[in-house]
Parts: structure tokens; C-alpha cells; sequence
């Protein structure tokens, strides 16, 4: 089961207070009913599932009640980062561990023996 | 011109629990529903003479008054003394939504040295005093029910869900208490 | 006495101490702290089933979690009876029933028996090839036969009396595994200020302790400090140590689960106890302290009772103080085994020979052999057994080939060196890494915040695997935040160093397709199974363990997957890591249902969501339907009315004097704000500007796909407060699709949500004297059709208490809903029924509701719709606004499949013959002599006699439906054709001026 941090409370909760949104960073158009039947496709239907990260959209429902955002891998279920909705998309490689994220403890067991 | 329609509170004449986490339903309160931004807190806590905390998971009491943070822009605030919070927050002057939830909700206390034993039977927050503290509150999952926890002392939680969740919510707290015992 | 096998003075059981127990009838005698093993070796029983697929006889193989072979039927009483209980893990108490398994008519005389000497038609792969054909036989004839003659154990046929328990609990560290490294590693985790649990599968701590008698820690005896140090951390504040409490399984994010066995190891059970309880850990920091399990040797005939692990005659010796044997020879790849030998001869037990495969073992060990006057046969095999239901005898043989020798035995320990138990390590997805020097996969890449000590880090030294122990405690409570003081030292010693250890098949087992070594007990998989996988094309190691099984019974191949493996490389002319490791899953071992489900059962299995009205509801004889969670009255029968009159009754009744419905379940969501009437104008189709304050309007919500997602009627209370209600399924997800907009697409509009639902009881009083019954009861507002028309929402007092009045019907009749905080719901209701009642109005449940509402051609979402309908499908183009820019599903409404001709909509059928009553879900065709499969053109959403017309009546969803009102369709059914008539959808009062009163 996992551990989700929730940047709004500020805490990792359990998984079963929240419900994940697919993804995220799909912003609907502004001008949803002038679009091509193309871009509606894109907008609503079309989707990456990749393996590996994947940005996607939780909210804290049995919580804060709030929708955020996370990168979560999608092979480890690790959460690299959450992150409130409507802040951009995080550089993943310049951004700082978050307390959301588990640490191996690899370099601790080389101490341990 | 009718009779006064009596109130039949859902857990009404029930007790329950063990000698280590007993259970009682609360009696009536009056509750809010209280949404509204940063800017309107000052004028709000004033008007409901409690001051709406901003910190995730506190709560603020005055009285037999209380302001649970739930959200970012969300309390459930509660008097116990069944007094009008509609019309004292709509006399804040200030932006904001107050939904009169007194009836939706329920509340059952919880206390007793094994409380929180209870209460962990069905919910996956950690509940030891370090990170749950007195005063603390949290919307929460218990079992199959939604609840809102909050800490009033030591060994003793309210918990609040929606009245028809009470049965059920109160029959796992029983079997959670009856754990507790042992 | 307790058994011919106990030796006086050994053992830690007390002799005074007995409980009585039976076995297949015949009562035996135990010494309290038994487990079901030892009590039946004591009384010198090996034969305690027969094996799964040959129905061999079988004896009792090891002396922990991971025996194979002994899986017996254990009850307490009729009800309280579980088939398939290790021996080995379950402990006796007084009273106990136990039987033996899958045999008929008897233990030593078994007619599946007969399938050993079939063997050669039994092979690895069988099932896949004989059962083929013909495809008819499999569901009535092989499956029922194979189910019958395979099936291990039998399930109980009684409700489960016992209750269970779950707690959800965090800590610091969780240590699982209390041998030596993992009480070292709690005990210095605890000492460093941490909360820590310990939990171990067995009755007590100690582990290996148990038989492991050479071992000394901290000056004391191995065990006896075990105990000390057990005693001592339970007493700590900090610490919860948890004994019969197995870690069944690692799951992410360091969210462990354990399984305490709370009651099944006492004589009388305090009701009050669960039986299991289930604790759902949250660590920090997680140690493994798993240790090591013993293999076995895998050559001919390597299966007759008698024969069983080293270290679990060690632990039938020195914790039991039972003798396995009188004779009992040792086989051994491994140091470790000597051992036994060491302690069955101290102990007085003959030991004819150690057999040792290897030509060099460690010389410590053979010194003390010659020391103790016992026989080793270095480079030597076992090379055959003979026995018939117990061992009688081995034959040894020169490796590569010579003279063999028979020697007599009654028991024989094997050992072929130990497997570190990495299954939680491997759950925890971390990766294990294979160490060619010592043949055993080890913990190698971590995934998740854990630690792996001792024998289960392939740590071998004692005073290695305490000190490694005691740095991981500390570590692990430190990087979890704890800041206490006292460090532990702690020395310990075994008695010898250990060396040796072999994998895969030993000289006996021999390439010959026709002996059987077995490698998978549970499963009878045998050396050769795992050669004929390969020969017959098996390459990965995921498929030979498929097809030959190996590994796959409910022991996971805790003894066999290392042999499997090591058999399948040589096969295959690979190195063992290329080959691979089938995957750990979860659980460590089998857990009970019972655990699993917990409190989930009976009133608890489901919110059972009641209205404020229900006792009355309950009291006037309602019948309930579910609708979601929710238990709704469907209808209320009078003394000998069926549902059918029921209902025909209240539907007349609505219709020609009035009832009165609880509609409290239906949802609610309040949306206040200075932007809620632009919010709203979004989530809806309508347009909700021009709505003014005291008036309702019906809304349709779409999904962005341009389908029907819910409706509902929305009164607007003020200018900045609506009051939507919802479908009673649908309010959940209501709530999140336009919480979803509401934050992530409009997040600057100024309104919030709030769920109202179960704030009011809503009361719908309908029919003509709708208005006469609760216009006495209402303070404050004008119930006139003039100032109150239909579609009115007004605040006021109803019985002295506050009312939200709805002038609004989904009946067709004049109506109104009375919304009235919900603790007043019951005594409102009551004051209405005792206006209403005299009046010969009735009460009326869902199913009437139901039927009135498709009188008028009324839809509902979910049952009319299916979430492929668009407004426009569902005849109600009148609500979609055409001036508005946006609103959910203006675009998708536009798509090209949405604006065809010919697609599904929503019309009336009425059927020819006017007694007929379609059967909802029915399929609609236009030819009903067309050769199948005919072409659908829908099917029937909705049907009901309706007393009020005379006839039946239904809607449906048919292609081009629209256009074809008045045309006559077929609905073809299993017995007849009906022919039914396209119409519009409103059966009744088709002006409607019945609303007005």
C-alpha cells in the first residue's frame, strides 16, 4: 500500500485517503468548442501510459479533499515528487529529494556490515 | 398549527465499547461547513469568535467551540452548544461559503486508554501523540466510512461521520475496542 | 508418558504438563508446547499422509513453516476444522481432533496409492497432453476426476464462529525474525529510544536457538539467553514483540503485513479473543532477520516417513526431547548435520553412519565423529531406500560407482546445506544477487527502506551476524529519528564452524528417467521432471516451473526451488544466475480467509446507508431494495397484496389522492458562491443565469465526451446559494466530476461545494391532495399556485422546524418535497402521514416511483441511459443550450459519431397486445424472420404495467427511434415473437396539466 505526501497537508497519508485523476499537465482548451475533432481526440482520449514516469493527478479525496499533482515511476511505484495543481511540471533532475520519496538504504548497509 | 417535530439523534440511547476504549455518541452540536480563502480568515474568526487555524491537521477551540482544518480553504467548525454558526459567519462581512451541516454529521467519542487502538482498527493514520496530538484533527478514512478525527485529550477523539455511515462506523469501533481490551 | 520416543531429561518441555489428542481416531498423549509433529513422533508416528499426486506415504520432513509433507486436518469442533495445517507450526492443546489427508479408505492402505505405479503416465506436462481431448470429457469427466483425486484436504462445510481482528499500527523499526540477529537488532534499535516490533512465526523467540544447543551468547547458553533477551524487550515501553505472528508479506512503501495467531494454540477459548489478528504495519525502517532454511538431499526414493531435515531432529531432540528414531543415520552435503548425529548420540540414540557426499568435510567435525565412535562414509551416496510406510533401510554407494552397502535405519537426518530466506526481501522488490562461492542467492539491491541480517544476509559467523545485528538496530532506530543512549555489545559462539552445502541432485538421483528423487514434496516434482521440462523445450525457468510445478504448492518451494533450479541450469548447460529465480509472492505462507477478511462480514461487510425514516418505513411493513449502499423502501404490501398489487395500488392512489415518498437518499451538493450561477453553467447544459432566486430548474450534466453523466433539479436559494440534488448513485461521483473542474480547470470561479445529502430528509408528497395535506403543517410560505408555482424552492418551517420546500414533482402530479433537517426527518414524516393517511392517501416505494415517472416518459440516468447517450439520444435537446460558449461537452457533443443519423435513441414502446409486459434488456428488431444473427436494432431500458393506463408501457433505446414513431418492431424471446408499436414517452396526462394541481 502505499505512502503518498500530500503538499497541501503536508504529510504522507495513506493510499486509501486518496484517489488517483490520471494524468496530469492535460489542460482542457480554452476554446474546447472551436478545436479540431484532432485536437478533441488529443485532449480527451489519447494518453502515453508510459513505463517509467508518469505525471499524473491524485487528490487527497478521504483528506484535504484537494487534486495535486505527482511523478510517480510507474515500474517501482515510487513517487519521485508531488506537487500542488497549477505549479508547473518539476524538472526532475534539478529537483531535490522529497521527504515523499523512499530512500534505499544500500549505502546505510555497507555501515551495518 | 402542528406539533414541534421531535429530533431523533441516529445513534440515539446507544453505549458501547470496552473498559479500555469506551463509546458514546456525542449529543447534538451544530456544525458548518466553512469555505473561504486566507483573506476572509481574520474577519471570520472573529465573527465566529474562534480563530480558524491555517496549519494542516490543528484545530482551534474556544469554549465548547471548535475550528477543525480539514483543507486549504475548509473547516468544520462545531459548537457544542448548539449555537447559530450560519449567522455568525454570515456576519464576517467577509467572502466566503458557510453550509449548515449539523444534521449530516454525527459525532461518537472515543476514550479510554485503548482509543486509539480502537480507532486503529479501521483507520491508517498514525495516531501516537507525536504526530497526532492533542488538538489534532484530520478527514480520514475508518473501514469503509469517511470520518473527521479529532484529538480533545490524551486517551479520548471525536469522531465525526455522516449519519447514515453511524451504524457502521460504530460497530467496527465496538470490535476495535473490544481488541483494545486485549 | 508422553510417547515411547520422549528421552527423560531432554528436552524443554515440562513432563508433568499433558494434553490429549487424537490422531485419526486413536488418542495419543503430548506434553504442553508440542506441536502436532513432535507429539506424534514422541509416539513414534512417521506416516501422516499421502503425497499429492502418487499418493506415496509421507512422513514429516522438517520441524518449521516450510514443511511439505505433513499437512493434516486440525478441528477443535465441527465448525472450528481447517484442513492443510503444518504439523510442524501448529501447536497441540487438549482436546485437539487431527486427521490425516488425501487418503481413502485409510492411512497405511490408501487405493490412490495405485497412482505411484502408474507413475510413468503421470510424468511432468501430463495434465496439458492426456486431457485434451475430447474437448466434452474436460468440464464432465477429467476435471471432476483430477479435482477429486488431487484435492489436499477438505474445505469446512460451517459458517466460521471465530471473530478476528486488524489494527493498523506504525513504528520505527520492525524486526522480523527473533533468532539471534534479529533480537540483537531489536534489542540495540529499542536501547537506541526506537519504537520497534518484533515478531516471530514460532510460540517463542529464539530461532535457530531451538536446536541449535553448541550456540553461546553473551556467556549463556543460546536459548537461554534467547528467552532472557525476548523477556526483556517485551517489558520495554517501547517495544512490542510478537510471538506466533508471521510476516506474510512486504508490500510497497515499507507496509508490512503480519498475521498473530491469537487463539489456536489453546485448550478453551475466551470468546472475547480473536481468533487471528491482522497487524498492518507501517515501518520506518524494516529488518529481516529471516535466517536460513535447511534443503534437503534429492536421490532415489528420498521420501519415506523417517527421513527428514537435520536440523529438525536437532530440534525434536533438544527442544522436544523426542528421538526422531532408535537407528537413525545422517546423510549430508553440509557440517551442520554432524551436529545431530553429535546430539542423538549424546542422547543415547544409535547412530549407524554418517554419509557424507563430499570428500572433504570441515575436519572439526570429523575429529568429533571419531571422538564420539560414529562412522563416516566421505565421498559417499545414498544411493536407495527401502521402507514401506517408515524407512527400514539405506544403500550407500562409492561416489562414481563401487560396491554398495545397506544399512539398517529407522530414521534418516539429510542436509544439504542451507538457503537464506530472502522471500520478504525479494517482495520488497529488492533484487537478489547470486554468490557463486556459496551457491545461494543473497540480498542484493534494495528497493525499499530495509535491512537484511544474519542467515538471511548470508552472514554465517555468530559473532559476524551479532555484530552485524547490533549496527543495524542502531542504524535503523537513528535513521528513524531515535536519539536514546545505551549501545549493546554481546559475544557468542557456536560450537563449530560450519562449511559445505550442495545444490540439485546428489549421485543417487541419477540421470534414470524411472527413479523418483524428489525435489517438490507437496507437488511430487522429481529431479527427472525438471530434465523431461527441458527436453521437451522448456528454456526459462518460469516455464519449467509451470509445467513440471516445481514450487507452485502452497509452500512455494520453500525446500525446492534451489534444487529445481540447480537441476534445470545443468539441464539446460547454463550458469545458475542466467537461469534465474522464479518470483517470491506473497504470502510467506498460507493465511487464513479469516485474517484476511477480517471485520468485513455481516453488518460490517457494507455500509448499510438508512434514511431518517427507516424505523417507520421498517415498522409499516416495507420492502427494501439496495441502491448503492443505500436500503430504500421498493414498496409497501398490505396484508395479502404480492408486489405486483402492491404496486398497482399505490400507483393509483398517487394518482387519484396522493402518497408520500422518502426521497431523502437522492444527492445533494449546495454551491455557494458569487460565481456558483457561472459555475453552474459549466457543469450543466442549461443555462443558469437568467434562473431566478426561489425557482428550480431540471439539469442535464454531461461528461466532456458529450455524454449524459447525470441530472437532477437545481434550486437557487439566493443569488450566490444553489441547492443541486443528484441521482442517489450517482451523488459521489457528482461531486468529484465537478470538484475535478471546479480545482484543475476553473480554478478562479469564487464558488465551493459542499455535500448536503444527508443534512435533509426529503419528504415528495404527490398527487391532488398533495397541497390540502401539508398546508396545515407549513409556516411562511404561500402555497398557492400563483405565488408557489411548480418549480418553486422557498425557506420556511414545516412542524416548528426549519424547511427547504420544493414545489416539484417527478410524478407528474402536483408535488412537493419537504426538506427537513434530518433528526427531524422521522417526526415530520409522521405528522405528514397523519394528514395524509385519513385522507386515503398512501406511502409509496421506489417501484411506484418508478412506474409513475416512465408514465410521464421521465428518464434515469443509469438505467434509460448507459453512458452512450447523448442529450439529444435521450429526447432532451430542450435542455442543451444553443447560446451558451461553453459548458461540459459542448465539444464533444459536435463529434462526428454524435451527430450521425441512425444512432440510438430513447422512445416509447407499446406493446400490441396491451397485457404484455416486456422484459427489461430485451433486443429490438425491425424483421423478426431474419436468419440469426438478426440485426439489433436496441433494446428495452424500461417496462412496468401501468394500472393508471390500463397497459403496459416501456421505453427503449432504438437506432433512428426518432423517426420511427408509430412503426411496428419485434422483440424476440425465447418462447415467442412480440410485436410492439413505436410512440413517444409520455403514456400519460400527455398535456401535463396535472403538475398544477
Amino acid at each position: 500500500m502505499l505512502l503518498i505526501y500530500c503538499p497541501y497537508c503536508e504529510e504522507e497519508r495513506s493510499e486509501l485517503e486518496f484517489r488517483n485523476g490520471g494524468d496530469a499537465h492535460i489542460a482542457r482548451p480554452t476554446n474546447i468548442a472551436e478545436i479540431s475533432d484532432e485536437e478533441f481526440e488529443a485532449y480527451f482520449f489519447l494518453r502515453d501510459n508510459p513505463k517509467g514516469v508518469i505525471f499524473e493527478r491524485w487528490r487527497h479525496i478521504h483528506g484535504c479533499g484537494r487534486f495535486f499533482n505527482a511523478a510517480r515511476d510507474t515500474v517501482s511505484d515510487r513517487f519521485l515528487t508531488t506537487y500542488k495543481a497549477g505549479e508547473p511540471k518539476p524538472d526532475l533532475d534539478a529537483e531535490p529529494k522529497t521527504s515523499a520519496e523512499v530512500e534505499t538504504y544500500e549505502a546505510l548497509e555497507g555501515a551495518a556490515q | 398549527m402542528a406539533d414541534q417535530a421531535i429530533r431523533k439523534a441516529p445513534l440515539a440511547g446507544l453505549r458501547g465499547g470496552s473498559h479500555a476504549a469506551i463509546l458514546t455518541p456525542a449529543a447534538p452540536a451544530s456544525r458548518i461547513s466553512l469555505r473561504a480563502g486566507k483573506d476572509a480568515v481574520p474577519a471570520l474568526s472573529a465573527a465566529l469568535g474562534v480563530t480558524l487555524p491555517l496549519r494542516p491537521k490543528t484545530s482551534a477551540s474556544s469554549g465548547k467551540r471548535h475550528a477543525l482544518w480539514l483543507g486549504p480553504d475548509e473547516w468544520l467548525v462545531i459548537d457544542e452548544d448548539d449555537a447559530d454558526l450560519m449567522a455568525a459567519a454570515g456576519s464576517s462581512g467577509a467572502l466566503h461559503s458557510a453550509v449548515d451541516v449539523s444534521h449530516r454529521n454525527t459525532a461518537i467519542i472515543v476514550s479510554g486508554p485503548g482509543a486509539e487502538v480502537a480507532i486503529n482498527s479501521g483507520c491508517p493514520q498514525d495516531l501516537s501523540l507525536g504526530l497526532f496530538p492533542v488538538g489534532a484533527c484530520s478527514r480520514t478514512i475508518f473501514g469503509k466510512a469517511e470520518i473527521v478525527l479529532l484529538r480533545t485529550a490524551e486517551d479520548t477523539f471525536r469522531l465525526e461521520c455522516w449519519r447514515s455511515f453511524a451504524p457502521f462506523v460504530f460497530g467496527l469501533l465496538s470490535e476495535g475496542a473490544e481488541d483494545a481490551a486485549h | 508418558m508422553s510417547g515411547v520416543n520422549r528421552i527423560s531429561g531432554a528436552g524443554r518441555l515440562t513432563p508433568a504438563r499433558t494434553a490429549r489428542f487424537t490422531f485419526d481416531g486413536r488418542t495419543l498423549t503430548a506434553l504442553e508446547g508440542d506441536t502436532v509433529a513432535s507429539a506424534l513422533i514422541a509416539n513414534d508416528i512417521h506416516l501422516v499422509g499421502r503425497s499429492f499426486k502418487y499418493h506415496r506415504p509421507r512422513g514429516i520432513l522438517s520441524a518449521g513453516a516450510e514443511e511439505p509433507n505433513a499437512l493434516l486436518d486440525v478441528s477443535r469442533d465441527a465448525a472450528r476444522r481447517q484442513p492443510n495445517v503444518r504439523a510442524t507450526v501448529q501447536e497441540v492443546f487438549d482436546g485437539m481432533k487431527v486427521s490425516s489427508q488425501n487418503r481413502w479408505p485409510s492411512l497405511a492402505f490408501d487405493v490412490g496409492g495405485f497412482n505411484d505405479l502408474l507413475s510413468p503416465f503421470f510424468a511432468a506436462g501430463f495434465y496439458y497432453k492426456t486431457f485434451m481431448w475430447p474437448k466434452a470429457a474436460w468440464h464432465r469427466l477429467y476435471e471432476p476426476f483430477i479435482r477429486r483425486a488431487a484435492g489436499l484436504g477438505v474445505a469446512p462445510t460451517e459458517p466460521d464462529p471465530d471473530h478476528y481482528a486488524s489494527r493498523y499500527v506504525h513504528c520505527d523499526v520492525l524486526v522480523v525474525g527473533a533468532g539471534v540477529a534479529g533480537l540483537a537488532a531489536a534489542l540495540a534499535a529499542a536501547k537506541a529510544g526506537a519504537k520497534v516490533i518484533l515478531c516471530d512465526e514460532q510460540p517463542e523467540v529464539g530461532g535457530a536457538l531451538h536446536h541449535d544447543t553448541g550456540t553461546v551468547v553473551d556467556g549463556k547458553p543460546g536459548y537461554a539467553w534467547a528467552q532472557e533477551t525476548g523477556k526483556a524487550l517485551a517489558g520495554m515501553e517501547n517495544v512490542t514483540v510478537l510471538p506466533r505472528t508471521t510476516a506474510f508479506g512486504y508490500y510497497n512503501h515499507n507496509f508490512v503485513g503480519l498475521v498473530e495467531r491469537v487463539t489456536d494454540h489453546l485448550a478453551a477459548v475466551d470468546k472475547t479473543l480473536p481468533r487471528e489478528r491482522l497487524w498492518q504495519v507501517r515501518a520506518k525502517k524494516v529488518i529481516l532477520a529471516n535466517g536460513a532454511i535447511e534443503r534437503h538431499m534429492v536421490f532415489a526414493n528420498n521420501d519415506r516417513p523417517g527421513i527428514m531435515l537435520a536440523s529438525a531432529g536437532r530440534t525434536y531432540l533438544n527442544h522436544f526431547g523426542v528421538a526422531v528414531g532408535k537407528q537413525v543415520g545422517i546423510y549430508t552435503a553440509h557440517d551442520s548435520a554432524y551436529e545431530a548425529a553429535f546430539d542423538l548420540k549424546k542422547a543415547g540414540v544409535a547412530v549407524p553412519v554418517i554419509v557424507d557426499c563430499r570428500e572433504r568435510p570441515g575436519d572439526a567435525v570429523l575429529e568429533k565423529a571419531r571422538h564420539l565412535g560414529i562412522e563416516v562414509l566421505k565421498g559417499h551416496s545414498v544411493v536407495n531406500t527401502t521402507g514401506k510406510l517408515r524407512i527400514a533401510s539405506i544403500t550407500v554407494a562409492r561416489n562414481g560407482g563401487g560396491g554398495a552397502r545397506k544399512i539398517a535405519v529407522d530414521a534418516l537426518l539429510v542436509s544439504a546445506g542451507w538457503t537464506p530466506s530472502v522471500h520478504l526481501f525479494s517482495q520488497s522488490r529488492g533484487k537478489v544477487k547470486f554468490d557463486a562461492a556459496t551457491e545461494r542467492f543473497l540480498p542484493g539491491t534494495y528497493a525499499q527502506d530495509c535491512l537484511s541480517i544474519g542467515a538471511c544476509n548470508g552472514t554465517d559467523d555468530l559473532q559476524a551476524t551479532i555484530d552485524e545485528a547490533l549496527a543495524a538496530g542502531e542504524l535503523a532506530a537513528r535513521a528513524a529519528g531515535a536519539e536514546g543512549g545505551a549501545q549493546v555489545a554481546l559475544t557468542g559462539q557456536n560450537a563449530f564452524e560450519w562449511t559445505g552445502g550442495m545444490i540439485g541432485a546428489a549421485e543417487g538421483a541419477g540421470p534414470d528417467t524411472t527413479v523418483k528423487a524428489f525435489i517438490d514434496f507437496q507437488h511430487d516434482v522429481c529431479a527427472k521432471d525438471i530434465r523431461l521440462a527441458v527436453r521437451e523445450g522448456m528454456h526459462s525457468v518460469e516455464h519449467i516451473k509451470r509445467f513440471t510445478t516445481n514450487g507452485m504448492a502452497s509452500d512455494q518451494g520453500k525446500l525446492s526451488n534451489m534444487h529445481g533450479l540447480a537441476i534445470a541450469a545443468e539441464a539446460l548447460g547454463k550458469g545458475i544466475p542466467e537461469v534465474g529465480l522464479t518470483t517470491f509472492r506473497q504470502p510467506y505462507t498460507p493465511i487464513t480467509f479469516g485474517a484476511i477478511v477480517n471485520h468485513s462480514r455481516g453488518s460490517l461487510f457494507d455500509p448499510a446507508r438508512k434514511t431518517p425514516m427507516h424505523a417507520w418505513e421498517e415498522a409499516q411493513g416495507a420492502e427494501f431494495e439496495d441502491v448503492g449502499n443505500w436500503k430504500r423502501a421498493w414498496f409497501y404490501p398490505k396484508a395479502g397484496e404480492d408486489m405486483h398489487e402492491a404496486v398497482a395500488r399505490e400507483c393509483r392512489t398517487v394518482r387519484e389522492v396522493a402518497g408520500v415518498f422518502d426521497a431523502s437518499t437522492l444527492g445533494k451538493i449546495e454551491v455557494v458562491g458569487p460565481d456558483a450561477a457561472k459555475f453552474l453553467n459549466l457543469m450543466y447544459t442549461n443555462a443558469w443565469d437568467n434562473l431566478k432566486p426561489g425557482r428550480c430548474r431540471y439539469g442535464i450534466m454531461l461528461r466532456d465526451d458529450g455524454f449524459v453523466y447525470d441530472d437532477g433539479v437545481v434550486g437557487r436559494l439566493a443569488e450566490d446559494r444553489f441547492h443541486v440534488t443528484t441521482t442517489t448513485g450517482g451523488a459521489p461521483r457528482v461531486l468529484q466530476h465537478m470538484e475535478d473542474y471546479l480545482q484543475t480547470e476553473f480554478p478562479d470561479l469564487k464558488v465551493w461545494l459542499t455535500s448536503t445529502t444527508e443534512q435533509w430528509a426529503v419528504i415528495a408528497v404527490q398527487g391532488p391532495k398533495a397541497r390540502e395535506i401539508i398546508a396545515p403543517l407549513v409556516e411562511g410560505i404561500d402555497l398557492s399556485n400563483e405565488a408557489f408555482p411548480h418549480m418553486s424552492v422557498a425557506e420556511g418551517r414545516i412542524c416548528g422546524v426549519p424547511t427547504r420546500l420544493f414545489r416539484m414533482s417527478f410524478t407528474g402530479e402536483l408535488g412537493f418535497e419537504v426538506n427537513v433537517p434530518a433528526d427531524y426527518g422521522q417526526a415530520v414524516w409522521e405528522a405528514i402521514w397523519g394528514r395524509a393517511e385519513p385522507m386515503g392517501a398512501c406511502a409509496y416505494g421506489t417501484e411506484t416511483m418508478h412506474v409513475l415517472r416512465a408514465e410521464k416518459g421521465y428518464i434515469i440516468v443509469g438505467q434509460d441511459t448507459d453512458g452512450t447517450l447523448t442529450p439529444h439520444d435521450a429526447a432532451l435537446s430542450w435542455a442543451v443550450s444553443k447560446k451558451k460558449p461553453d459548458f461540459v461537452g459542448i465539444r464533444g457533443l459536435k463529434r462526428p459519431d454524435l451527430v450521425k443519423d441512425g444512432r440510438k435513441q430513447l422512445v416509447g414502446l407499446l406493446t400490441k397486445d396491451p397485457k404484455v409486459v416486456l422484459e427489461e434488456g430485451a433486443q429490438i428488431v425491425a424483421d423478426p424472420n431474419e436468419p440469426k444473427p438478426m440485426t439489433m436494432l436496441g433494446h428495452v431500458t424500461s417496462s412496468y404495467w401501468s394500472s393508471n393506463c390500463g397497459r403496459s408501457i416501456a421505453m427503449a433505446v432504438v437506432a433512428g427511434g426518432q423517426a420511427r414513431l408509430g412503426q411496428t418492431l419485434y422483440v424476440p424471446m425465447a418462447d415467442r415473437t412480440i410485436a410492439v408499436e413505436v410512440s413517444d414517452m409520455v403514456f400519460f396526462d400527455k398535456e401535463g396539466g396535472r403538475l398544477h394541481g
